[in-house]
């Protein structure tokens, strides 16, 4: 029975491919960003694994494919980038600030916590890229030699935190001017904190669109800088 | 062939970007060079939006399943997870909040302050 799964290519593709299908329907039903897509199907995989007793291997076998397009849909962000440039321009100081600033804190609490729970190096620079977008994040790990399979859920979970409690902490804290919103969403969890700023308005959604892509660059940038001070 | 030839523009960036990768030698990854590349040749205009536009919005819908697999990876690193959950824990929760709201503050006072000079 298990061979059919060993021997073919496009088990692993599809399993991924129906997972997280699975994931979109549920995601539509409860409407939470708890409820997400990937994790969704990264937990129904892991269960069916189990259940079937197929290591992870075998499934990557074909899974592996779709890991490849990871790099072509990284570079198409320059689209969104360039469609964004006008806007880009007008706001360049309040950009420029924000992402740095964003990507530098989150840099220096990573480095923060490693320092009091004495953290190995590869698990510091597993952690390091967690508030910039998967597609930076994953490549950053791996170039740093962290775990990137963990440091993907991390980013993903982020992500999620960001998006529900986001809106409250910009009220709670005071944090009022649309751009500035849209900036602190983006910088500090990606394309799921977009998600949500997009819904409290047009303006926020683009600054924290824009910084999402920025911030992910800037952060490769420095990151091996701040992977060297651990 | 209008799909065929977007493809093949957004794949040869791709391999453009591993070029450089490997020309550098930087703990840089290709992708991010392959973006800056392709960034570069829409804003000269070598490459126009139009000729990329159907694959690259296709490409950036699926961005998000290409890491189902890396995902389903941490079923291997689950031994490596438990020995560090709580840093994890604080890193995802109260670094989150404290990114957001520094950077909130920090870009809110910049952009008042240049409003009120301007006036």
């Amino acid at each position: 029975m298990n061979e059919i799964f060993t021997e073919s290519v496009y088990f692993g593709f599809f399993l991924s491919l129906f997972a997280y299908y699975i994931g979109v329907v549920i995601n539509k039903k409860f409407k939470s960003p708890i409820f997400n897509p990937l994790l969704i199907s990264a937990i129904l995989i892991i269960a069916f694994l189990a259940i079937a007793n197929i290591d992870y291997e075998t499934y990557n076998a074909g899974g592996q494919y779709l890991t490849y397009f990871l790099t072509p849909c990284t570079v198409c962000y320059a689209i969104p980038l360039h469609q964004e440039m006008q806007k880009i321009k007008e706001n360049k100081l309040a950009i420029a600030v924000g992402v740095v600033t964003g990507a530098v804190t989150s840099m220096l609490c990573v480095l923060a916590v490693a320092l009091i729970f004495e953290l190995t190096h590869e698990q510091y620079v597993t952690l390091l890229p967690k508030s910039i977008t998967s597609a930076f994040g994953y490549g950053i790990s791996e170039e740093l030699s962290g775990i990137s399979s963990i440091t993907v859920p991390v980013i993903i979970l982020t992500g999620v935190v960001g998006n529900v409690f986001g809106q409250s902490i910009c009220r709670i804290t005071g944090i009022r001017n649309r751009i500035a919103v849209g900036l602190a969403f983006g910088s500090s969890s990606h394309a799921l904190g977009t998600v949500k700023a997009l819904e409290i308005g047009e303006l926020e959604g683009a600054m924290s669109s824009i910084s999402v892509a920025i911030s992910g660059i800037f952060t490769v940038l420095v990151a091996s800088f701040f992977a060297g001070l651990y | 062939m209008k799909y065929l030839n977007q493809i093949a523009i957004i794949f040869g960036v791709s391999f453009a970007g591993e070029i450089v990768y490997r020309f550098l030698g930087l703990p840089i990854p290709a992708s991010i060079y392959g973006l800056i590349i392709m960034m570069i040749l829409l804003e000269t205009k070598i490459i126009k939006f139009e000729q990329i536009k159907d694959v690259g919005s296709f490409m950036l819908n699926i961005m998000i399943v290409t890491f189902v697999p890396s995902t389903v990876g941490v079923m291997t690193a689950v031994e490596e997870l438990k020995t560090f959950l709580i840093p994890i824990l604080i890193v995802l929760f109260l670094v989150t909040v404290i990114v957001m709201v520094v950077t909130g503050r920090v870009s809110q006072f910049v952009i008042e302050r240049r409003c009120s000079k301007d006036e």
